[in-house]
């Protein structure tokens, strides 16, 4: 792909919880087998992330639970707070502006206008105390939409085209079933057409005809928008399934990346071909 | 120092101490500098219970000096029992003139009304505040609200008025109506009806608000422009009291009580006793100007 289309750019990314020395990055990893430094006792969540991703593209992250790949979304939508590393966003302020660094109320606009966030629990995406309807408003309201009549125009779209009945736009998603209230998430995080979305274990959880149902509208809707994604799992058949490059991690740092197909034909780190020959 | 008289006891002027006096007017200036921004201050003891008009009564015993006359004000009324207590307790402490009539005050404490008369720039209105944060429906932690209000994140509010919109058909709030002031902060209005609500904005007068309770004082200076919260679609309404008048003066164009009599029969007079006094006894005093006034006043007028 050429190398001028990018739509993310990070660079170095790198989370550590509790106190670190300088051999912290160096006496962790997949070498060692651990992301516990032995000195210091502190957590590589992540270390030195490097990927781009390109404008459309779906990115997987795959890798067993604690590797970091749930930290590395988390880092890129600003629900924890990095501290090392870059990440630029194309087309926000000269391309070349280190997201991570901006302030609050930027990373607020960020978040509300460039990117959209589909959590594992529906509970952290959605406001269980507002209604279907209202928890797309606030994105639609926090874009500046001050017209009663449009936001709801907009929800019932939204709700329609992720398959919500729309005449029950106004209940709580309390009363939804688990696929119902994954899909009004869905909703909710594109509904101001970002360019970029991320998706954190969203099929997690769901029984496995749910589960192709909304995969299977994800894929449309990716298709559809031309949204980039960036796709976090453990499932292969997920990763398989919707994305075309895949990222795999293990204690907190990048093993093997590549091409989807190739990596699940021909993986090459041996941590990779534990994970495929797991594969049921 | 005054002589108290039932027990013999001596309080400083105005009964609050002069540094904490110093105290509270140093967060006043702060209040105005910063509109709509609540301060935190000390909230000193008083003889009354905190909540039970405390942050009012601290502005005004700030503030309040020889020459100032008073008025007091509960829900429209200088006779209700809170405003005559208060009154008593200032008159007793600082032994300035207290007055019933609007436009001879100069410091008007009050509590959930702004007098139907206009303020001029010499008056300043002070406001008993029982809950300062408009955000408290939608958030309860106060580490969140300050966040929220420090960088402008007012989206929970805007989605409660959407979710009272969509379960009511419109924006269900009497009392207390979200405003934003001065373009920035989104303030609570104490719980003054919403018919109250526009004279807020571009007045003459000085709008101090206290919360005793929750230690939170807050400023709206003259000539600021203070916006109810409304969407494009969904408009802010003051109340409408369409074929109703005053019993008492025949008045339209004021905000009237609802009484029930014996019989079960409905009465409405106007809430603001000075007001009515003033119909009744001299000659109508000049009222507020407002958009929502003038349109109440053309509907009313083109009807009759």
């Amino acid at each position: 792909m050429d190398n001028k289309e990018w739509l993310l750019k990070v660079e170095n990314l790198t989370k550590i919880y509790g106190e670190h020395s300088v051999n912290t990055l160096d006496k962790t990893g997949p070498l060692f087998n651990s992301n516990q430094c032995p000195e210091t006792g502190a957590i590589v969540a992540c270390a030195n992330i490097d990927f781009t991703l390109h404008p459309g593209e779906v990115l997987g992250i795959v890798g067993e639970s604690g590797s970091g790949k749930s930290s590395l979304v988390n880092l890129l939508f600003f629900d924890l707070m990095a501290p090392a590393g870059s990440a630029c966003l194309k087309g926000y302020k000269n391309d070349n502006t280190n997201i991570l660094e901006v302030s609050n109320q930027q990373k607020r606009f960020l978040r509300n206008h460039k990117m959209g966030m589909v959590y594992q629990n529906p509970r952290d995406g959605l406001n269980f105390r507002f209604s279907s309807g209202g928890n797309i408003a606030e994105k639609l309201l926090m874009a500046g939409n001050f017209h009663v009549g449009s936001i709801r125009e907009r929800a019932s779209y939204l709700l329609e085209s992720t398959e919500v009945p729309v005449p029950r736009m106004d209940e709580t998603p309390e009363s939804f079933s688990g696929g119902m209230q994954q899909r009004v998430q869905i909703s909710k995080a594109i509904a101001n057409n970002p360019p970029l979305l991320f998706l954190d274990e969203v099929t997690t959880g769901l029984d496995v005809s749910v589960q192709a149902k909304v995969l299977d509208m994800i894929r449309r809707l990716q298709q559809d928008l031309n949204i980039a994604m960036i796709v976090v799992s453990h499932d292969l058949s997920v990763i398989r399934m919707l994305t075309d490059r895949t990222i795999v991690m293990k204690n907190g740092r990048i093993v093997e990346k590549g091409l989807t197909d190739q990596i699940l034909q021909d993986p090459q780190h041996g941590y990779t071909q534990l994970l495929v020959s797991s594969l049921l | 120092m005054v002589e108290e008289k039932k027990f013999h006891r001596q309080f400083n002027y105005a009964f609050i101490d002069e540094r904490t006096k110093k105290e509270i007017r140093r967060k006043l200036l702060k209040a105005v500098c910063i509109p709509g921004y609540q301060v935190p201050y000390s909230s000193p003891e008083m003889p009354i219970a905190r909540g039970w008009g405390t942050g009012g009564l601290h502005i005004t015993l700030s503030l309040i000096g020889k020459e100032d006359t008073f008025k007091i004000i509960d829900q429209g009324s200088d006779a209700s029992v809170n405003a005559c207590n208060l009154r008593d307790f200032v008159k007793n402490t600082t032994d300035c003139d207290t007055t019933f009539e609007t436009s001879k005050a100069t410091l008007i404490q009050t509590r959930h009304r702004i007098t139907e008369e206009e303020l001029k720039a010499h008056q300043i209105m002070i406001f008993q505040v029982p809950q300062p944060e408009p955000l408290r429906g939608v958030e309860r932690y106060e580490k969140k609200t300050r966040e929220m209000h420090a960088e402008a994140d007012y989206a929970k509010m805007w989605v409660s008025l959407y979710e009272s919109f969509v379960r009511f058909g419109d924006i269900m709030r009497g009392a207390g109506y979200p405003v934003k002031v001065n373009g920035r902060y989104v303030m609570s209005p104490s719980p003054i009806p919403r018919w109250d609500i526009p004279n807020l904005s571009d007045a003459e007068c000085l709008y101090l608000f206290g919360a005793g309770r929750e230690k939170r004082l807050y400023a709206v200076p003259p000539h600021t422009t203070v916006e109810p919260l409304e969407f494009e679609d969904v408009k802010f309404k003051i109340e409408q009291f369409e074929g109703l008048k005053c019993e008492i003066t025949g008045e339209q164009i004021a905000f009237l009580d609802e009484l029930y009599g014996s019989d079960g029969k409905t009465t409405h007079v106007v809430n603001d006793s000075d007001f009515m006094n003033q119909i009744k006894e001299k000659e109508r005093p000049i009222q507020w100007v407002n958009r929502y006034l003038t349109e109440k006043i053309e509907k009313t007028f083109n009807k009759n």
